[in-house]
């Protein structure tokens, strides 16, 4: 497709003249604007995810408020979970693959750079669709899960689980083109001697996700097949009167779910694994078995996903089955933190906000993991299973464990991205903020769940000894709020006015630091050669000279607009599911197909 | 469908594999938990309609037999175009890509015969799990092989409009004909596990 | 999944198919098992063993088409491995179904 080939003079290195503007950024090919808008929006919808996490820790300040009605409490939990599982803990992290793992590997782009396009615009469109049932008044209130029956037309009568299950249908599409794209890219864009034990652990991360996302999200697409298919076609799949089942929904849910949990995390643990090492000035701890854990935790991450569903009653075997798998994955994860701490071990150790977000993701991270080793257990989990224990627990590993280590890239990779640093002041300042708030908020959930407070209930009743540990919770959910407006603002201020960063700000060891911040188009004038895993830390002088100096002979892709038509007209099709007629998705194919074919046929 | 030799402005891949052919091969490993899902949600649901007709009672394997036959064969057109176009013979390109087209379409007016008939013997979409289950499974295997046809289709005129150009045409047919034979090996499975073994 | 592999022979590799022969009789051998599968599955006495033999045929047809048609055989290990390990994925998640739903479902609480 797109890479490969093209005649161009050859001084060519910047290819044709580029559109400049916003004509640029709607036809942009180039990894690094992609990678910038994806980021944009996914912090644009954590801040949306964000308030209504607020509005919900609002309503749920005191016993038997009516702050916000049951109706629209189900919407916006549902929302909540929706968005930063699909519209911010994805996005956030394919941003951070897009912009650094060309660079961390020595490409001049992805291997598909108009694929990469598309992704975004579909992303986009299906997050924007996602979000106009608001104005329809019926944003998806069946949980992020969607359980079936919950989300038939009998128990969901509105238009609302219609837009869940069409937007993440089109979400997914653009989740599983992404992961092609990477893991094309990193196996087969590699710069000289870039062996794969070469790799440096982000992109090595970034290829397990991929994988995890190529596999996992066609099984979540079957599953919202037979979900739209029962409510739009009637099909009777999920309904136990025409011998349908229910639990199929689940089982198909969770071979994507727990998967889904892992491309979340996994991208986190990439990150941790640039941080420490750089501010411990120590190749990382044991790099081939973190190669190894991260791969390990991807293959087990497909035999445990039943431990989401104990409570259905599988029987004994089964039961016994997922506890054991699901105990086995807490090995590969542990060998990781032993390696993080062995890494900071007789390091020089410089706590810088990266470096302060990196350790507290390993902290937090932990304290999720062990309650998750608790779920494990089934017997165990029996107690728990929908209390706000669960909710304690899947938030010190995702907001403790992918949200610092996000937080923790901004900091570490802005100087690459900006040419400028992060103020370290206010840095620290929103660290702690947002570290305590976010233990504040969390950390009583794990009483409140244990005391028996169900999760996705909108109230609780004033008799049960709930509300001081639920005014905690919403006290930190507030602080939070506060960590999260001071990171917004030094972004903002530092993007503006921060201190100059030369190449390599934090002495790190990849090859991203080679390139001028910010990265020129095409990344490296040279293709660098390594012979090494910490490439300027042992040979240096070399790459450097490749990666700045004077331009060589290159092509690189022209701009096109076909991605962005083509987005058009796949989300179309999805969207226009919702029309009367049923041939009206035939216009959206027909828009993808003329797309398309345009696609095929142009000089790239 | 772009050009895909490695040219000099190019640095060489690091596998020294071709980039497209490595990304296809990746969506079609993608591709089989698509269908792994669906063949494993027909597995499950095929004897758990609460009314008929059931699989037993319906499935006409003659006629699929006959109907599996033909795709099979499509698989070996396109592999004859594909060496046609590798040894330079645009006669032998042109026919085995005109065939592969036209077994497609006979397969496909066999699906569309086999669901009018379904459907007048009363299975549809709507009236058991069977009905539900079988006709989402291989509906979504027949629009692969719409594709699949429209796609080969635009090669074949592509070369049948303008002279043959073996590194161009070679690659874009040989990713086509990847596609194909998925679509067919998808069909292997099928009719084992949903026609044979029903 | 990928190894390195900076091996020249790969860059051969890729051009590497059968011959036209080959392929014909593959597709002879195609045909001749498609008929003895829909023979296996009329004859009554071959009840017992109809699951396990239609099943490897199918494989034996899947693996004939994977091979020769689609070049595995000749062509990259990666694609090889890529592609034989998330199949193997998608059998494992469609017995695992199966499995602990239908067949551990009569132990279901």
């Amino acid at each position: 497709m797109a890479t490969i080939e093209a005649h161009a003079p050859a001084h060519a290195h910047a290819g044709p003249a580029r559109p400049t503007g916003i004509r640029d950024w709607l036809s942009t090919v180039d990894h690094k604007k992609i990678g910038l808008l994806y980021g944009v929006t996914a912090l644009f919808f954590f801040l949306v995810g964000g308030i209504e996490a607020l509005l919900i820790r609002i309503q749920l300040a005191k016993p038997e408020n009516a702050f916000i009605n049951p109706d629209l409490y189900n919407q916006i939990f549902t929302m909540h979970g929706t968005t930063m599982v699909f519209l911010v803990g994805m996005p956030i992290a394919v941003a951070m693959f897009n912009y650094f793992v060309p660079l961390q590997i020595g490409a001049r782009d992805v291997a598909f750079p108009r694929l990469n396009a598309l992704s975004y615009w579909i992303f986009l469109f299906g997050a924007i669709f996602m979000n106009m049932s608001f104005l329809f008044g019926a944003a998806p209130n069946g949980g992020w899960f969607g359980y079936a029956n919950l989300s038939s037309t009998q128990y969901s009568p509105g238009l609302n689980m219609d837009f869940w299950g069409l937007g993440l249908q089109i979400l997914g599409v653009a989740s599983i083109m992404g992961g092609v794209n990477f893991i094309t890219t990193i196996i087969n864009m590699r710069a000289p001697g870039m062996r794969m034990m070469r790799v440096p652990l982000f992109s090595w991360m970034a290829l397990v996700t991929s994988f995890l996302m190529i596999t996992a999200l066609p099984v979540l697409a079957v599953a919202l097949f037979l979900m739209t298919f029962d409510r739009f076609w009637g099909t009777r799949f999920f309904d136990v009167a025409a011998g349908g089942d229910p639990v199929i929904w689940q089982h198909l849910f969770w071979m994507f779910g727990h998967p889904e949990v892992y491309i979340l995390i996994l991208p986190a643990f990439g990150i941790v694994s640039e941080i420490i090492p750089t501010n411990s000035r120590k190749p990382l701890f044991g790099y081939a078995v973190m190669v190894y854990s991260g791969v390990l935790i991807g293959i087990i991450g497909w035999g445990v996903w039943a431990h989401h569903m104990f409570a259905t009653g599988m029987g004994p075997i089964a039961d016994a089955f997922f506890t054991i798998s699901t105990m086995i994955i807490a090995i590969p994860t542990g060998v990781k933190i032993f390696n993080w701490v062995a890494t900071m071990w007789g390091g020089k150790i410089r706590f810088n906000t990266a470096m302060l977000y990196a350790v507290g993701m390993v902290a937090t991270f932990t304290i999720g993991g062990i309650s998750g080793v608790m779920h494990a257990t089934s017997p165990h989990n029996l107690q728990q299973t929908d209390t706000y224990f669960v909710v304690a627990h899947f938030h010190y590993v995702l907001v403790g464990g992918l949200i610092l280590a996000i937080f923790g890239s901004f900091y570490h990779w802005f100087p690459k991205i900006t040419g400028r640093m992060m103020d370290e002041r206010l840095g620290k300042a929103n660290f702690w903020i947002y570290f305590i708030g976010f233990n504040l908020t969390f950390m009583p959930m794990h009483w409140i769940g244990l005391l028996g407070m169900p999760r996705r209930i909108f109230t609780y009743g004033s008799d049960l000894n709930l509300a001081g540990l639920n005014q905690l919770a919403t006290a930190g959910a507030f602080i939070q709020a506060i960590g999260v407006i001071l990171l917004v603002v030094n972004i903002v201020k530092s993007a503006k006015r921060g201190v100059k960063a030369g190449p390599n700000p934090w002495g790190a060891a990849t090859l991203e630091w080679a390139t001028e911040s910010p990265p020129r188009e095409y990344n490296f004038a040279k293709i660098p050669t390594v012979h090494s895993r910490e490439p300027l830390w042992v040979e240096a002088e070399q790459i450097e000279r490749d990666a700045r100096g004077e331009p060589e002979p290159m092509h690189m892709p022209p701009n096109s607009y076909w991605p962005l038509f083509t987005a058009v007209g796949v989300t179309l099709t999805c969207v226009l599911f919702m029309a009367p007629s049923w041939w009206e998705p035939l216009i959206g194919l027909a828009w993808t197909f003329i797309g398309v074919v345009n696609w095929a046929y142009e000089p790239t | 469908m772009a050009q895909t030799d490695a040219h000099a402005l190019h640095p060489p891949t690091s596998t020294g594999l071709n980039t497209w052919k490595l990304g296809f091969w990746v969506f079609l490993s993608s591709e089989t938990l698509f269908f792994g899902s669906f063949i494993a949600t027909y597995m499950v649901y095929k004897s758990a309609s609460v009314v008929g007709p059931f699989p037993t009672e319906i499935l006409d394997i003659p006629l699929t037999s006959i109907s599996t036959f033909v795709l099979l064969m499509s698989s070996l057109a396109v592999v004859v175009g594909l060496d046609g176009i590798q040894k330079g013979k645009r006669k032998q390109a042109l026919a085995g890509l005109f065939t592969t087209v036209l077994l497609g379409a006979l397969f496909l007016g066999f699906q569309a015969y086999e669901f009018t008939h379904f459907y007048h013997a009363g299975l549809t979409l709507q009236t058991n799990l069977f009905g539900s289950s079988f006709f989402i499974l291989t509906g979504f295997h027949g629009a692969h092989v719409s594709i699949g046809i429209i796609w080969l289709f635009i090669l074949f005129m592509d070369i049948l409009r303008g002279p043959m150009v073996p590194e161009k045409h070679a690659l874009q047919v040989e990713v086509a004909g990847l596609y194909w034979h998925f679509v067919d090996i998808v069909w292997i499975v099928i009719f084992t596990l949903i026609y044979l073994l029903a | 999944m990928a190894q390195e592999t900076h091996q020249v022979e790969h860059a051969h590799a890729e051009g590497g198919h059968a011959s036209l022969r080959t392929y014909v009789i593959i597709g002879v051998i195609l045909t001749v098992v498609t008929a003895i599968e829909v023979a296996i599955s009329y004859i009554p006495a071959m009840e017992p063993v109809e699951v396990p033999l239609l099943l490897a045929l199918s494989f034996a047809k899947f693996m004939l088409v994977v091979l020769f048609y689609m070049h595995l055989k000749f062509d990259s290990k990666i694609f090889s491995r890529v592609f034989y390990g998330l199949s193997l994925l998608a059998a494992l998640l469609i017995s695992g179904l199966l499995l602990f739903h239908v067949v551990l479902g009569e132990y279901r609480t």
